[in-house]
């Protein structure tokens, strides 16, 4: 199979971050501050990205906005030529910084919603506050002009907010609409029991989206993860292992997916020793699952394999015990019974109680 | 339908490129890329920001000498995908 360039590139920027969701991406051993790239490094990484055939390129943490740098790589990452997009949840963006990142070049936002109220979002990301300071950043952001992505991060707790979120994203002058219904990883995974949604929720999620769809045509694009632990097939993980993007994580370690360091016995390589071009192409991070000779039966057979390529490997390491495994997502997986029994479960736990990620040191 | 008199322009936050490495020119937008073809690119290139729909649809037909109402149904078509999707405004 020959490799193809990547596309887009997340680079994580800082572990650091006010907010604590508890279905946070990071890692739970979460990255130093004292170990992260520094601004001359991310510059470098980005134009080597660029010369690979990144295009585009995603700012991200932690909260980016925690980096002090944060114009000078905006405006570092233009100047290679990616187009840049900031993923935030507003906190620590001041309305003068929102100006200087415009003069920079930025070009895009996406902006997070833990939930559509106070109460909601100040208690999910466990910072008082929070929801209101977020509302002023996007009265910026529309105020300048930025174009706008509304990221809805939505779980058992929050679900029932899915309208509300859709009206909101139409009043900020959001062009776009993420709604993700929480993964189950790291953070997330910790917390399974409080954010699994029930499968009835899952379903109402779905037809609320799909009329939204026709309702809002033209106006507000939708985009939607659904709750893939209530799904028959598994998701296309990343777009294909090492076939479209990478992640570099804060301390300038490459990898294929964010969840990929769950995998232990994968080794990754660091920008700091090495050219980014030989990691994507040479490294055994990358070329482990990339394809489909690693996957075992059912998938062997299986008139999917190019289209999912098995699914996520994190979730088939955390479910069937093996990251070579079919995603046990997968309705024809040994282990599906045992997988919808733990979504099951954890969907009916009504005195769990959230676990937060803890601060980045 | 886009009217004959009406603006097309990319927004903010949408715009072209020349991705080198791929040797092809895409359009740029909030998570995603287009990659365009020779007519998408003669079409992207005609949006000045002050041409009506007709008056590009003009250039393109004497450009291509090609009859007008042929070229006027592709970038109809090809722009209304565009705005769909939110990567192109059109102003009155
Ligand atoms: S998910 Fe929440 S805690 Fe994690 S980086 Fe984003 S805002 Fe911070
Ligand atoms: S058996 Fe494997 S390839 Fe087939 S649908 Fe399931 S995960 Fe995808």
């Amino acid at each position: 199979m020959k490799v193809p360039a990547p596309l887009a590139m997340l680079a994580e920027l800082t572990h650091r971050c006010p907010l604590s969701c508890p279905y946070c991406s990071n890692p739970v051993e979460l990255a130093a501050r004292s170990g992260e790239l520094t601004t001359e490094e991310w510059i470098s990484t980005f134009k080597q990205a660029a010369d690979l055939g990144v295009l585009q390129l995603h700012l991200s943490g932690g909260e980016p906005a925690t980096r002090r740098d944060l114009t000078e790589l905006v405006k570092g990452a233009r100047d290679a030529g990616l187009y840049t997009n900031l993923i935030t949840s507003g906190i620590g963006l001041t309305e003068k910084r929102m100006h200087e990142l415009d003069a920079a070049g930025l070009d895009h936002i996406q902006l997070s919603l833990q939930g559509t109220d106070a109460e909601m979002a100040d208690r999910i990301g466990g910072y008082r506050g929070g929801y209101e300071r977020k509302m002023q950043v996007a009265g910026w952001i529309k105020d300048i002009g930025f174009p706008l992505t509304l990221n809805a991060v939505l779980h058992r707790q929050n679900l029932h907010q899915l309208p509300r979120a859709l009206e909101m994203a139409v009043e900020m002058g959001a062009r776009r609409i993420e709604v993700a219904i929480v993964q189950f990883y790291g953070w997330a995974m910790l917390n399974r029991n409080v954010l699994m949604p029930t499968r009835e929720q899952a379903k109402e999620a779905e037809r609320i989206v799909a009329r939204a769809r026709e309702d809002l045509k033209g106006t507000l694009v939708i985009d939607f993860v659904p709750a893939d632990y209530h799904s028959d097939y598994p998701k296309r993980c990343m777009g294909g292992w090492g076939t479209t993007g990478l992640n570099i994580a804060p301390d300038g370690q490459v990898l294929p997916c964010h969840a990929a360091q769950t995998i232990k016995h994968l080794k990754f390589e660091n920008v700091r020793d090495k050219p980014l071009a030989d990691i994507w192409y040479q490294s055994d991070a990358f070329n482990t699952y990339r394809g489909t000779d690693f996957l075992p039966e059912p998938c062997q057979s299986c008139d999917r394999k190019k289209i999912d390529f098995g699914g996520c490997r994190c979730q088939a390491l955390a479910v069937a015990g093996d990251a070579s495994a079919t995603d046990p997502v997968c309705v024809k997986s040994p282990f599906n019974d045992k997988m919808r029994a733990l979504a099951e479960d954890f969907s009916a736990d009504e005195a769990a109680e959230i676990t937060y990620r803890t601060a980045a040191g | 339908m886009i009217a004959p008199d009406a603006v097309p322009y990319l927004p903010r936050g949408v715009r072209l490129h020349r991705d080198h490495v791929r040797d092809r020119w895409v359009l740029l937008a909030p998570e995603r890329t287009i990659s365009l073809d020779m007519i998408g690119h003669a079409i992207i290139t005609e949006l000045d920001g002050s041409s009506g729909f007709a008056q590009i649809v003009d250039r393109l037909a004497a450009k291509y000498d090609a009859p007008a109402d042929q070229i006027a149904g592709d970038v109809q078509q090809f722009l209304g995908q565009l705005a769909e999707r939110r990567f192109l405004e059109v102003r009155a």
